[in-house]
């Protein structure tokens, strides 16, 4: 029994494709998940995926937060479902408060396509497992509002926790405090991830397949293999 | 439209007021009619039009619209095409279709949103891609991609700064949040279009053929549904105030034009977001008779090209169209161009199941009429009757202008200026110094501080993108289908001769698509170009058409559409004759595409064609001596077909390494990219001259590394097609070395990489 990973449309996602793909590359099935059906359909894992949901009107994430959906995903996530929220679904996973810290607008002021490596510095999560400490990946980033900040008391608990999940390596692409390109909770369930992992699964493609170890890692990670056993 | 009057639903002109009072004076020329266009629609209907009547064929009737000073020209397009059994559908529709095998269909279409651009650049741009993605949506397909060809004054001047940024994060505003790659484009400079920038966007889609959509409205009985936006006071008249007339004096100052502001449209690429995909589930639910997308002239095109495609007539309720702005009476819905609006036509049994998947999306939706078998089109507002018009009278009758052209004198002494008369450089030294000067042009330089700006990798089927010389896109990743598609345009070239420089920017685009390994299938079209009443500028155009026409017959890619933009002039002075001809091909399998820069060390560097001293129109001769003469490269369609093949097959065999074309800047260019892109160096030895070498610019030409072990296969196959095969280097290194000139790519990538962000910030 292969594992099955929702991923969320809202009105206004658009890497929905590309995460389902990635998925699919990964290994598992990927379900189509619907943001105004309060309903997870017992997927094992669930993916937010990037675009601008309800356009980022109000603010990046802020009406997403309230889709029927999360009135599910969010209990669900507390008792320990693996969440992955990519660029946008990162910012709904800040704007719903399942973690720390908010995305604000590039330092240049302008959207920024690009190519960058990131360090892997939580291998402890569900997402991250098959990385090694410190590995250095090249992942895409593409996103108008993805300088991540938060206050000092948040940034000295994510690094008291080792809950930075990955930085910005070679350079600082958006103004991000600390280089911090994605951060997990305590319980290292739910991430949030500024960049794309799904637009590096296949050389063709993209970048390479660095990113691919994201999906590969939740389908070995514990919550998973343990339900499928 | 500040002079039209807002007037309340209660004070509509009615047909029965038109045929009593008949000569109230009506305000036909602010509207951009003439007296003898006005006469026509008295005469074609046979009263004075109502004011509502009056919108429609203003709109219809613009030049951007109606083509009526382009339409005798372009008919050539058909009669020249030709005959490859590929065109689903051609000229005339939405967008042309083309059938790329395994089962799948590709349209794409380049339009121009030039005007809007410069009076308001982030909107104007952003809307320019709303409204081409809207065109591709109308086919049936599925949208996958976008590219845009820019052209804006001087780098340096102070409106260029106010433009270009505008433009560009229109362009990525509206496109990234769509969720459409952007797999590339053009950006030149040039003192011609400070007061005129061009902003030209191609989208492709892709279908099944049998799932093709046309917009033609029959059934007799059938609903007329408007969906997606609420109509506004936004961009009334946009197509004949704006689009269809020139910029007042003082050239190249936004501020005197902002009385025309209103008329430029507000995108809404969420809206357009929902749109896209609840259009897409609507197909699939097979639930749509005919479809028609609301660009210019808004529910006025809409109606009467949906009417007049079907053969039918149509009723339709004015005061029904869902309004953002109750004060709107039915002359500005009419000639409104909101944004993000569609319009079905819909068997009444499947009315319900469409108004449901349009409310999944959130998207409005709202029956305004029926189509009829009265061949009329009959408008009501709160019961009385606006408009009763044929329908055909309006979309497809109307003035077509035969405007006297003249080759302007000026063209003997431009042609006569012949750049060998300039300076060459010298020595070594010089030559380097000359080198890196035209890759630091504005022109040459990179353009990562543009393109980072856009969305690449949305949808996962993005192969190449900028700067590759054509974007590759998969179609179906079982098989590796995809297409690949480059845009090309050089102002210059059809300045000093329209006929040739709109072949040299369509053998070039033809080029840019073969050497990524895709073999060249169809064209599309932007014709930009000063104001049409101007015999010169009439004979550019004239020109301009005959030579695409006759390109596309030699070459055997049928232009399957386009779009002319006029009156890009400001006061007395038209840009430079600037068409922008796109190319599209199909790449068997895409996992055989070929890039643009040096792969691995140890390739043998090859330069394909003849190399004549050609520098008329060229980059050098602009950079070096701001010096515009002479006559373009010679044109050589038999060459660029061989160049082609040879590249296409060379690919499919997996001999190259790498493949790039040659063009602006010639092989200096073309080298300093190759190494570049692909982070590594080479060594070159150029017998002979080797300023012509490397920077004339003569066409059918590209450069190849060959991949170690299949120099004798690629020598071979050049030689059976006829393609001059000369090896020159060798790739490898952290330099590029050619004769005793040697640039470290270091030192290369500063002056190719450091002017867009200097000047742009």
């Amino acid at each position: 029994m292969t594992s099955r990973i929702g991923v969320v449309t809202f009105p206004g996602s658009l890497d929905d494709h590309d995460a389902r793909r990635a998925v699919e590359r990964a290994g598992a099935t990927a379900v189509s998940l619907w943001h105004a059906d309060p309903d997870l359909h017992g997927v094992d894992a669930v993916i937010l995926p990037g675009g601008f949901s309800y356009g980022d009107y109000l603010r990046c994430g802020a009406i997403a937060r309230f889709a029927p959906v999360m009135t599910e995903l969010i209990p669900a996530a507390a008792k320990g479902l693996p969440v992955l929220g990519i660029c946008n679904g990162f910012q709904i996973l800040c704007e719903a408060h399942l973690l720390p810290g908010a995305l604000t607008r590039n330092r240049a002021r302008r959207f920024i396509n690009r190519d960058i490596t990131i360090s892997i510095e939580n291998t402890a999560s569900a997402w991250t497992g098959q990385y090694q400490q410190g590995q250095q990946i090249s992942v895409v980033l593409k996103s108008g509002e993805g300088a991540y900040v938060a206050d000092a008391e948040t940034l000295a608990a994510l690094d008291a926790g080792g809950l930075v999940l990955a930085r910005y390596a070679a350079g600082n692409p958006n103004g991000s405090v600390c280089d911090i390109a994605g951060v997990t909770n305590e319980a290292g369930n739910v991430a949030g991830l500024m960049p794309h992992p799904e637009h590096a699964v296949d050389a063709l493609t993209g970048p390479g397949d660095d990113g691919l170890g994201f999906f590969t890692s939740v389908l070995l990670h514990g919550v998973i293999a343990a339900g499928l056993a | 439209m500040t002079s039209y009057q807002v007037t309340r639903p209660a004070a509509q002109d009615t047909v029965a007021q038109a045929r009593e009072t008949p000569d109230r004076a009506q305000p036909f020329r602010e509207l951009g009619l003439t007296a003898p266009e006005y006469d026509r629609v008295t005469a074609l209907l046979g009263r004075r039009p109502t004011d509502a009547e009056l919108a429609i064929y203003s709109v219809m009737w613009s030049e951007h619209c109606s083509y009526k000073s382009s339409r005798r020209h372009l008919k050539q397009f058909a009669e020249k095409a030709p005959q490859t059994g590929v065109l689903l559908a051609g000229i005339g529709h939405n967008a042309g279709v083309v059938d790329i095998g395994h089962g799948y269909a590709v349209t794409f279409k380049i339009e121009s949103h030039n005007h809007p651009s410069f009076v308001e650049p982030f909107q104007g741009a952003a809307t320019g891609v709303g409204g081409i993605v809207r065109d591709i949506l109308a086919m049936g397909a599925r949208p996958v991609a976008v590219m845009d060809a820019l052209r804006f004054g001087p780098a340096d001047a102070a409106d260029t700064h106010r433009v270009l940024p505008g433009v560009v994060s229109g362009i990525s505003f509206y496109g990234n949040c769509l969720g459409l790659p952007n797999i590339g484009g053009e950006l030149a400079f040039d003192s011609c279009y400070a007061g005129n920038p061009l902003v030209n966007a191609l989208c492709v889609g892709v279908l099944r053929p049998e799932d093709l959509k046309l917009a033609a409205a029959t059934g007799p009985g059938n609903k007329v549904i408007l969906f997606g936006s609420r109509t506004g006071p936004d961009g009334i008249g946009g197509a004949s105030v704006l689009a269809s007339a020139s910029f007042g004096g003082g050239a190249g100052r936004a501020g005197g034009e902002g009385a025309k502001r209103p008329s430029v449209q507000v995108g809404d690429p969420f809206m357009e977001k929902l749109l896209v995909e609840c259009c897409l589930e609507l197909y699939r639910a097979d639930l749509v008779v005919g479809i028609q997308d609301l660009g210019a002239a808004g529910v006025a095109c809409a109606t009467t090209e949906l009417a007049a495609g079907g053969g039918t007539g149509m009723r339709v309720r004015l005061d029904a169209v869902p309004l953002r702005d109750s004060s709107l009476g039915p002359a500005e819905i009419l000639m409104s161009e909101s944004q993000e609006r569609m319009m079905a036509i819909v068997a009444p049994g499947d009315e319900e199941s469409f108004l449901q998947i349009c409310a999944r999306w959130d998207v409005q939706a709202t029956v305004i009429g029926e189509v009829t078998d009265s061949g009329r089109l009959e408008m009501t507002w709160h019961g009385e009757q606006v408009v009763n018009i044929p329908p055909g009278s309006a979309a497809d009758d109307g003035p077509v202008y035969d405007r006297p052209l003249r080759r302007p004198d000026s063209q003997d002494s431009l042609q006569a200026d012949d750049p060998a008369r300039l300076a060459r450089p010298a020595d070594g030294a010089q030559l380097r110094a000359a080198l890196l000067a035209v890759l630091g042009s504005p022109d040459a330089a990179d353009k990562k501080w543009v393109t980072e700006q856009y969305d690449c990798y949305v949808r996962g089927d993005t192969v190449l993108s900028a700067p590759h010389d054509a974007g590759v896109l998969r179609i179906d990743e079982q098989t590796g289908l995809g297409v690949a598609l480059a845009t090309d345009g050089n102002g210059r070239y059809c300045q000093l001769d329209p006929y040739a420089g709109t072949q040299l920017a369509l053998s070039e685009a033809h080029r840019n698509v073969a050497v990524t390994g895709a073999r060249p299938l169809a064209v599309t079209n932007c014709l930009n170009f000063g104001s049409p009443e101007d015999p010169a500028v009439m004979w550019q155009f004239a020109e301009a058409v005959r030579g695409l026409a006759d390109g596309c017959l030699a070459l055997g890619t049928p232009v399957t559409g386009g779009n002319v933009s006029f009156y890009n002039q400001t006061g007395g002075v038209a840009i430079h004759p600037t068409p922008v001809v796109g190319v599209l091909g199909v790449h068997d399998d895409v996992r055989r595409r070929v890039r643009t820069g040096f792969g691995a060390a140890g390739a043998s560097v090859v330069l394909l064609g003849h190399t004549r001293p050609e520098f008329g129109g060229s980059l050098w001769a602009w950079v070096a001596h701001r010096h515009l003469g002479g006559l373009p490269p010679a044109v050589d369609f038999a060459a660029e077909q061989r160049l082609a093949d040879a590249l296409v097959t060379a690919a499919a065999s997996g001999l190259l390494d790498s493949a790039h074309d040659l063009s602006d800047g010639g092989l200096a260019v073309a080298l300093a990219e190759a190494c570049l892109g692909g982070r590594t160096g080479c060594t070159v030895t150029l017998p002979g001259d080797p300023f012509t070498l490397l920077f004339s610019e003569s066409a059918a030409r590209a450069v190849v590394a060959v991949r170690p072990g299949a120099e004798q296969a690629f020598a071979g196959l050049c030689a059976r097609g006829g393609v001059p095969a000369f090896v020159i280097g060798v790739t490898g290194g952290e330099s590029l070395r050619v004769n005793d000139l040697e640039i470290p790519l270091r030192e290369l990538a500063a002056a190719h990489q450091a002017p867009l962000p200097a000047l742009f910030g």
